[in-house]
Parts: C-alpha cells; sequence; structure tokens
C-alpha cells in the first residue's frame, strides 16, 4: 500500500511519520506538498503535527482552506484511510471532517510528556491491533489539545463507539478525557497524541506501533478482498 | 528629522550616543581619512561594541586552545564544527541574549532560540537540538517570576513551532541575577563532514541577496543597546520580534539551497543586522561589497540607509550566490513563499560601500570595520584570595538535606521542560532530566550527546578553579551517559569590563576553562561573551556557561542517570567512584548558612577528572552498570536522592569512619559519580576503576525500602523517608510559582 504524508509549511513532524510508517510497516510513504490536489493514488492519508502556516490565528484555521485538504476531503468521501495527529486533528475539526474542537489547554501552557492512553475502541481500521480497554504509552506535545463538543455530539461519539482513545489522567482538560475520536464513516482518526513517537524501545515505548500496523492490515487485506474479487 | 551632518556628529558628540568613545571617533575618523557621515558613524558604533567586537575579552579568548583532530571548524564562523566519525560532524553554537530577555522575557528568549538557530544551518548543518541555560533571581520576587515563566514559554514558543526539540540545559537561581537575568541558548546541528559552508563572500561580480523577511525599524541599536550597562534603562523599542514561522520556512528554504549547490556564502543577520553580516562576509573573504539600499525589502516607506543598515528585523539572511543561476534559489524561495531581493554584488576593493538614491551614501574599508575594530587590554586587578576557615554547619542533615532538594537550582525542572517539546524529529534518545541529552543521528545507531553547564558561585570564589569546574562539568556530563567528549563552546556572561576586579574574573575564568579543556581534551569551537551583566552598578557573580558535546557509538550502551524501577527494587549496589571529600568549600550547603557563596571552590584535580571521564566510557562500553549519575551541586547527598527519586526506590549510604558526616554528604568536591550496578557486575566495575587508576567504593545499595538510610561505622547515623526528599525535590519550584499566582490574585 502507499502513503501520503501532507506537508503544510509549518508542519514539523511529517518526516517523523514517514518514518514511522516506513519503519513500523516497510510501506512506501511520500512528502505530499500543500498545493497537491489529487491525493487519488494513496491509500491512506497523514496529517501531520507541527504548526500549519504558524497557527497564529488558531490551529489549523488556515490549512483548512489548503488544496490538499480539499483533496483529503474528496479522499475521505472515497473512504480511504486519514489519520490526523496532533496539528493534523485540529486541521481535521476545522474543516469539520470531525466535529469538535480543539481549545487552548486548560493551564494554559504547551505540555510535552509521556502520557497513558486507554483504548475505547479496538474495532476500527486504526486501532484493531489493540485491545478494548488496553493501556498504553504515547507522548503528547500540544498547547491546544483540549477537545471540546457539545454533549449531544459527546454523547452520540460515544454511543456510536467513536472515542478510540481517552486519556488515562488528562493532561488538558478534554471533554470525557478525549484523546482521540472516529469519523462518521469511521475512516478518520484525529488524535492528539504522537503514536509516531513511540516506536522504538529508546522512544520509551512501542505502543505507537499497532497504530500504523492496523491500518497497514486494513488496507492490504481489503487491496487482497479486491484483487480476490477482480 | 534631519539627520546630524559629519560636522554636528564631531562638534556635538552625537558618535557618543551611537557607542563610539572620544578616542574611537578619533580612530575612525584616522581610518576614513575624513569624517563619517551618520550611517557610517552608526556602523561603526555597532561594528565596534563590545556584542560585536569582543573588544574587552578578545586578547583573553586567544587563550582557549580551539584546534584537535576532532575539530572541523574552529571559532571564527557562524558555529563550531566537529567530526563525529562514520563522514558524519555536528555543528553546534551557544549564545547570550541576557540583555532583550531582561526587558521583554518572551521575545527576547525566543530571538535567541531563533538567533542560534539561524547559526547553525547557516553552516549547511540540519539543526537537531536546543539546549538552554537560564539564570534567575529568587522566585519569592514577582518580577522574577514573571521574567521565568515568560523566558521559558518563549523558548517554548520558538523552539516548539520550528520542529527542534528542546532536549536540555540547566536553571539556576541565585540573587546575583535579580536584576540581570542569563538567557543563552544553544543549538546543535547534524551535516556530512566534507559538506560546511562557510560565511564567505567570494567571487567579484557574484550576487548578493537578502532573504526572508522584510527589514524594519526594530531593533535598530540591539547590538550597542547590549553593551549598555543597566537593563533597568534599556528600551523595549531595541527588542526584536520572532516569528518561528517565517524561521522555520527559512531554515527550510535555506538548507535546500546549500544542498543545491549555488551558495557561494551565506550568513545570518544577527545582532546589527545587514550590517555585521555584510561587513564580516566581506571581511573573511579579503574582499568588499556594493549595497544598493533601494532594493532592500522594507517594512515601511521612508526607512533611511542608516535605519536599514542597523535594523534588527529577525529571520533574514544575507546570501551570495553563485553568478548565473540565481534562478535556482528563486524557485526554491517562490516554493516557500518568501521573499528574495537581489540588494548588491561582490567587489575587490575591499571597501564596504552603500549606495542609496543614486548615490554613494557610506564608504568604509572593510578591514577598519571588522579586523582593525580596537582591541583593548583592560586593566586586570588583583586576584581574590579564597576565604580559609571553617564553614559553620548549623543546619541540620535533614534540614540541608530538604532544602537544597527543594532550592529551586536543584529541584525537578519538570515544569519548565515539560513546556518545551523534547521529542520532536523523533530521535531524543535521553531528553531533559539526564545528566546529558542523547539525540539519535537519523539512520545510524550512533548518538549525539549534549550539555550545558556552569556554577557561578565556585567562579565568584575562586575564578580559575571555577573556570575549570564549568568545563569538567559539563564534560563530565556527556561521559556519565558512556559518550565520548568532543568539544565544547560557551557563552561567558560577565560584569562589566570597565571595572579591574571583573577583567580578572573573566581572565582567570577563561585561564581555568582553558585548562580543562586541555586536559579534558574538549577545545572550545564557537562561543560568544556578554560583559556589562550588571544591575544598579552591582555586577553579576562570573557565569561562564559551558555547552559540550560528545558522541556515543551504539545507542544500546548509554547510561541513564537512574535505573529502571523493576530493576532497582530488585537490588542494586550503588558505588561511588572518584574521592572521598568531607570539606564544605563552595557548597550549597554553604550558601544556605551564610546566605551568600562561601570558602573556596570545591576540589578538583583535571588529570583525576580525565581519568573519570574514560573510565565511565569503559563501563558503558562493557556495559557493566545499569545508571550513572555526576554527583555536583548538593553533593551526593542531591546525586544519590536523584537517582531514588527518579528510580522510585530507596536505599543505604555508607559514610567512611574518618570523614565528618554532615560535610561528606554535601561536599561538592569533583571528578566524581555514583553508578548502580547489579551485585555480579561489582567485581568488574571495581577491575575497570582500578585499571584506570580512580578510587571506587561501594557506596550502599537501592533495593526494596521506602527510606533513605546513613551508616557510618555500622551504625544508622541518619534515616528518612524517600517520600519526604521527593515532595521536596518535585514541589518546589511548582510551588514557588503558585503562591507567587496566589498573592498576585490576593
Amino acid at each position: 500500500m502507499k502513503w501520503a504524508v501532507v506537508v503544510f509549511p509549518g508542519s514539523n513532524c511529517d518526516e517523523d511519520a514517514a518514518q514511522a510508517v516506513r519503519e513500523t510497516t516497510g510501506d512506501t510513504v511520500d512528502l505530499v506538498w500543500h498545493d497537491a490536489t489529487d491525493l487519488s493514488q494513496y491509500d491512506a492519508i497523514i496529517l501531520p503535527g507541527g504548526f500549519s502556516y504558524g497557527d497564529y490565528l488558531r490551529s489549523g484555521a488556515i490549512a483548512r482552506f489548503s488544496p490538499a485538504v480539499e483533496a483529503v476531503r474528496r479522499e475521505v468521501a472515497e473512504g480511504k484511510l486519514v489519520l490526523g495527529i496532533c496539528n493534523g486533528f485540529q486541521v481535521l475539526t476545522e474543516s469539520h471532517l470531525l466535529p469538535g474542537a480543539l481549545l487552548r489547554n486548560n493551564h494554559l501552557q504547551f505540555r510535552c510528556e509521556m502520557v497513558e492512553l486507554i483504548v475505547d475502541n479496538n474495532t476500527s481500521p486504526f486501532t484493531r491491533a489493540y485491545q478494548l480497554g488496553e493501556r498504553i504509552q504515547i507522548p503528547i506535545a500540544h498547547g491546544e489539545g483540549r477537545f471540546h463538543a457539545d454533549p449531544e455530539t459527546v454523547a452520540d461519539l460515544r454511543n456510536e463507539g467513536r472515542i478510540a482513545f481517552r486519556y488515562a489522567h488528562s493532561p488538558n482538560g478534554s471533554v470525557a478525557d478525549i484523546a482521540g475520536i472516529l469519523g462518521q464513516g469511521g475512516n478518520v482518526l484525529g488524535l492528539m497524541p504522537h503514536p509516531e513517537r513511540a516506536i522504538f524501545d529508546w522512544m520509551g515505548s512501542v505502543d505507537g506501533r499497532r497504530l500504523f500496523q492496523s491500518m497497514h492490515q486494513y488496507v492490504e487485506e481489503g487491496l487482497a478482498h479486491a484483487r480476490a474479487n477482480a | 528629522m534631519r539627520e546630524p551632518t559629519p560636522e554636528q556628529i564631531r562638534d556635538e558628540r552625537v558618535y557618543r550616543s551611537l557607542g563610539l568613545t572620544d578616542a574611537e571617533y578619533d580612530l575612525v575618523v584616522e581610518k576614513l581619512g575624513r569624517l563619517p557621515n551618520y550611517v557610517e558613524a552608526g556602523i561603526f558604533g555597532v561594528l565596534w561594541s563590545e556584542h560585536c567586537s569582543y573588544k574587552s575579552s578578545k586578547v583573553h579568548l586567544r587563550r582557549f586552545p580551539t584546534s584537535g583532530s576532532q575539530v572541523l571548524q574552529g571559532p571564527g564562523e557562524n558555529a563550531g564544527v566537529v567530526d563525529i566519525g562514520d563522514g558524519m560532524a555536528v555543528a553546534f553554537k551557544m549564545e547570550s541574549h541576557n540583555h532583550p530577555s531582561a526587558v521583554e522575557p518572551y521575545q527576547g528568549a525566543a530571538t535567541g532560540v531563533g538567533g542560534i538557530l539561524r547559526d547553525i544551518f547557516t553552516m549547511g548543518a540540519r539543526p537537531v537540538a536546543f539546549l538552554d541555560s537560564l539564570r534567575f533571581g529568587p522566585l519569592d520576587d514577582a518580577r522574577t517570576r514573571y521574567l521565568f515563566s515568560e523566558v521559558v514559554a518563549g523558548i517554548g514558543g520558538y523552539g516548539n513551532c520550528v520542529g527542534i526539540p528542546t532536549v536540555g540545559g540547566e536553571v539556576q537561581f541565585s540573587p546575583t541575577y535579580r536584576g540581570n537575568p542569563l538567557v543563552n541558548a544553544m543549538c546543535v546541528g547534524i551535516l556530512p563532514a566534507d559538506g560546511i559552508v562557510r560565511g564567505t563572500a567570494t567571487g567579484v561580480g557574484n550576487p548578493v541577496f537578502v532573504v526572508g523577511a522584510r527589514t524594519g525599524r526594530d531593533g535598530i541599536h540591539g547590538a550597542t543597546f547590549a553593551s549598555a550597562e543597566d537593563p533597568e534603562e534599556k528600551e523595549r523599542s531595541a527588542v526584536q520580534v520572532g516569528d518561528p514561522f517565517l524561521g522555520k520556512l527559512l531554515m527550510e528554504a535555506c538548507l535546500e539551497l546549500i544542498a543545491s549547490g549555488v551558495v557561494v556564502g551565506i550568513q545570518d543577520m544577527g545582532a546589527a543586522g545587514l550590517t555585521s553580516s555584510s561587513a564580516e562576509m566581506a571581511s573573511r573573504a579579503g574582499g568588499g561589497l556594493e549595497l544598493v539600499l533601494d532594493r532592500v525589502p522594507v517594512r515601511e516607506e521612508g526607512m533611511t540607509p542608516y535605519e536599514m543598515m542597523l535594523s534588527e528585523s529577525q529571520e533574514r539572511m544575507l546570501v551570495v550566490l553563485e553568478r548565473g543561476r540565481e534562478q535556482v534559489a528563486f524557485d526554491i524561495f517562490r516554493r516557500y513563499g518568501l521573499e528574495v531581493a537581489d540588494v548588491g554584488r561582490v567587489t575587490d576593493d575591499g571597501r564596504l560601500r552603500l549606495i542609496w538614491h543614486g548615490e554613494v551614501v557610506g564608504d568604509m574599508p572593510v578591514a577598519a570595520l571588522v579586523d582593525e575594530a580596537p582591541v583593548y587590554e583592560r586593566p586586570i586587578g588583583t586576584p581574590r584570595v579564597p576565604e580559609k576557615g571553617d564553614i559553620p554547619t548549623t543546619l541540620s542533615v535533614r534540614e540541608a538535606w530538604l532544602a537544597i532538594l527543594a532550592h529551586p537550582s536543584v529541584a525537578d525542572k519538570r515544569w519548565v521542560y515539560r513546556q518545551y517539546d523534547t521529542m520532536v524529529r523523533a530521535q531524543t534518545v535521553m531528553g531533559p532530566g539526564s545528566d546529558a541529552a542523547l539525540v539519535k543521528v537519523p539512520g545510524m545507531d550512533k548518538a549525539i550527546a549534549m550539555a550545558t553547564d556552569g556554577n557561578s558561585r565556585y567562579v565568584a570564589l575562586n575564578p580559575r578553579r571555577g573556570g575549570q569546574i564549568a568545563v569538567a562539568e559539563a564534560v563530565r556530563n556527556l561521559a556519565t551517559t558512556g559518550a565520548k567528549p568532543l568539544a565544547i563552546t560557551n557563552c561567558l556572561n560577565f560584569g562589566n569590563p570597565e571595572k579591574p576586579e571583573v577583567m580578572r574574573q573573566l581572565s582567570d575564568a577563561i585561564d581555568g576553562m582553558a585548562d580543562a579543556c586541555k586536559a579534558l581534551d574538549t577545545p572550545v569551537v564557537s562561543g560568544n561573551v556578554s560583559l556589562y551583566n550588571e544591575s544598579r552598578g552591582l555586577d553579576i557573580q562570573p557565569t561562564p556557561v559551558v555547552g559540550a558535546v560528545g558522541v556515543i557509538d551504539g545507542i544500546a550502551k548509554r547510561l541513564p542517570s537512574a535505573p529502571a524501577r523493576e530493576v532497582a527494587a530488585a537490588g542494586l549496589e550503588l558505588w561511588l567512584l572518584g574521592r572521598e571529600d568531607d570539606r564544605l568549600d563552595g557548597t550549597l550547603y554553604g550558601e544556605l548558612v551564610c546566605g551568600q557563596p562561601v570558602g573556596d571552590a570545591p576540589y578538583i584535580d583535571l588529570a583525576e577528572e580525565r581519568r573519570l571521564h574514560e573510565l565511565l566510557q569503559a563501563i558503558a562500553g562493557a556495559q557493566v552498570a545499569v545508571a550513572a549519575h555526576d554527583v555536583t551541586e548538593g553533593g551526593i547527598a542531591a546525586a544519590a536522592a536523584e537517582m531514588m527519586i527518579q528510580c522510585d526506590v530507596g536505599g543505604e549510604l555508607h559514610a567512611p569512619v574518618e570523614m565528618a558526616l554532615l560535610g561528606w554528604l554535601f561536599s561538592e568536591a569533583q571528578g566524581r559519580a555514583l553508578v548502580a550496578v547489579a551485585q555480579d557486575c561489582a567485581a568488574e566495575l571495581a577491575r575497570l576503576a582500578d585499571t584506570h587508576a580512580v578510587p571506587a567504593r561501594k557506596l550502599g545499595w537501592l533495593g526494596a525500602t521506602d527510606d533513605v538510610i546513613v551508616r557510618q561505622a555500622g551504625d544508622t547515623a541518619f534515616t528518612i523517608s524517600l517520600a519526604a526528599l521527593r515532595d521536596a525535590f518535585e514541589r518546589a519550584i511548582p510551588m514557588a510559582l503558585q503562591s507567587g499566582a496566589a498573592e498576585a490574585s490576593a
């Protein structure tokens, strides 16, 4: 399968995401500049962490108008997998590809540290390699990571099993301790923690590996299925 | 406003407000052979400022060792470069941003980070790490809490956005910095050993470009401001504002441009902006430059040549390209949405010539601006004789242990570093909280080791020995992780050089640092001097800060500063490498008792130090130990407590019979480290220590206890719970800031 990592001016975890995909799946990854208008050749797209366009206005607020996000929108409709990490999650909510918004952390500071997450859904294409309720270690690094949505939306997310990860101890004041959510079709995941920073022992955790491997496995099965039917 | 005429500048002594003394002005007239006009006088003023010319320190800096087989680029370029083997090299430099941070802490710190970043990628290196060495007054002061919080936020604000991890550094607090905080930022980058780019303007006729941000009226006179005395009197208008997003784009574009091979020379526009970048690039090439100022992109109408030449607007670079290949650059910069302007050309007449509205508005010999800038042998006072005599021991072991761990210089700095992205780039093997940071070289089983250190208490008591210790501590931090130390950079933060006693401190501290650099084979490859660190007539304690860089081949060999909890809980032996000592000279204990530094600087022997470093590398190489932590501020007591707190396991310490218990616990004698080792590896550890001629003794153990027990002559001398030590260590800084916030809202 083939992956794209979209690079906005100001993205800074693009290489890290590409490294994680290569190291955990062996797949091909292209870094795609933000002016790309067609991403149809890719099976999975990552919107990486960073500060797209400086994020001086509001995180992700400018990126949502980029040609690449328009292309992402079309691929989401096609059922392709889209993973937004940190700033990528912010871009996805700003683009309304995911509900809610990411506000300034409740303590008003940037926070970077290893946190414990609880896997709340292990059936999605992103989380199938985890155990339900499993506690995993993944680092965070954000100043605006407090997930917020109205109570109805949160109830929907919960009832539809679209809360993928929760914080064991919230580092930012997110509603319902939400760390990552799935889109309505189940093919979009936005999460504030950085799985690409938890793929080798020397990073302090390898719990991020299975996220990329889940995606790989899901897509490969789909491709095999398609080939079998062809 | 009309600019003063050359005659007015002379008669009304306008040059004094531009930073030139009467004698320096006369020298300018002599070098030019005529009276300087306003822009010329301004240019001489900034280039001959302490900040740019190092005029008070230059004669002393020459005593640093700067060469060695590992050195690929020594001082004089944008950054130093050392060889780390396998065709790779590391570029690094540290720079001070003390004065701007004293008046506008967020932007002062942020632009300090941005400036040092540009110095690194200018060498053709991909920046991979920041470290920051900070000094503040005590946290019981509201202004200090503001400065501390804002400096930390500013460092994070810039570093996090540009996507370079902040992996280390230190913060110390002392009344000496109350009116004059220190903000020293270090950046480290990786490049191919044969890929060094230099800031040289060669090739007559080659075009010169300004790239990046537009030039505005901000930061005019930043360099002369940094060389003026009292920060209280300094103006915020002289401070620049950083744009990390633009900094990130500029970095990516410049690295791509350098890789394309069309760059002849490239230089950051740092202090003194266009003036210093153009003059220094021409000086290194032994040639000249002609700049057409009408073509400099500006932020507002009506800017004068004086303002354009002296602006310190951030995120700008001066680039000399190969003639005929400019389009390559234009294409790269367009893709990043960056402005690029052709502002002049390289000449061979040795002059910096400025043209504006078709007229020559400035014409100066480059040599006079840079190489022939005045150099002063300022008077040096008599050396201070270190005090002799006993240090009172009025604090009990318990009181002192808790007070030292709760002293913000020793206490847990998590409040600081969790505001920094310490892991972006996904190569951080060991981050803040370790003796040294380790950052992997992508794609190789090799990591760069980095640390900063510099204890002004020791330098104040005994400048020469304090200088030795500053280097030894920073370098020991690297060795403690198992890395091989390679070289250092430094920031020399001192008071007013016009005072003979300050020059004595500077001169002696440099001698001490040079002693240690030679003994430890860690030459100085870059650095910076910050003088006039004083407030209300009081100079800061002399504060040389050292940034050390080394390499570890095979990251599995690394030694963390504490073992993993499970390993420690199962039982480990704790060994002391280095000699026993019970003197309280120069200790934090002494300062806590007496309210100021007391006695002499702690003991150090550089030959012993070198043997310890080699032993630590051998221990790591043989994978004999599971953790190592060096003994510094707060002595064995603090070092052992830090290790135990980190692994969350208590243990025992056994003091030698002949030592005074209190002194033994808190002595800050140098050349020592604690090592945690499994019982079945202890004999091998002892053997290695023996072959390296380093004293080694089983100091005690780590294991299944919640207490820290100190024994002497078989008796329990003292017991304290690990929880009490942890509480003191972890809560000190958050509490200090919280109580301040509570006061403010009350």
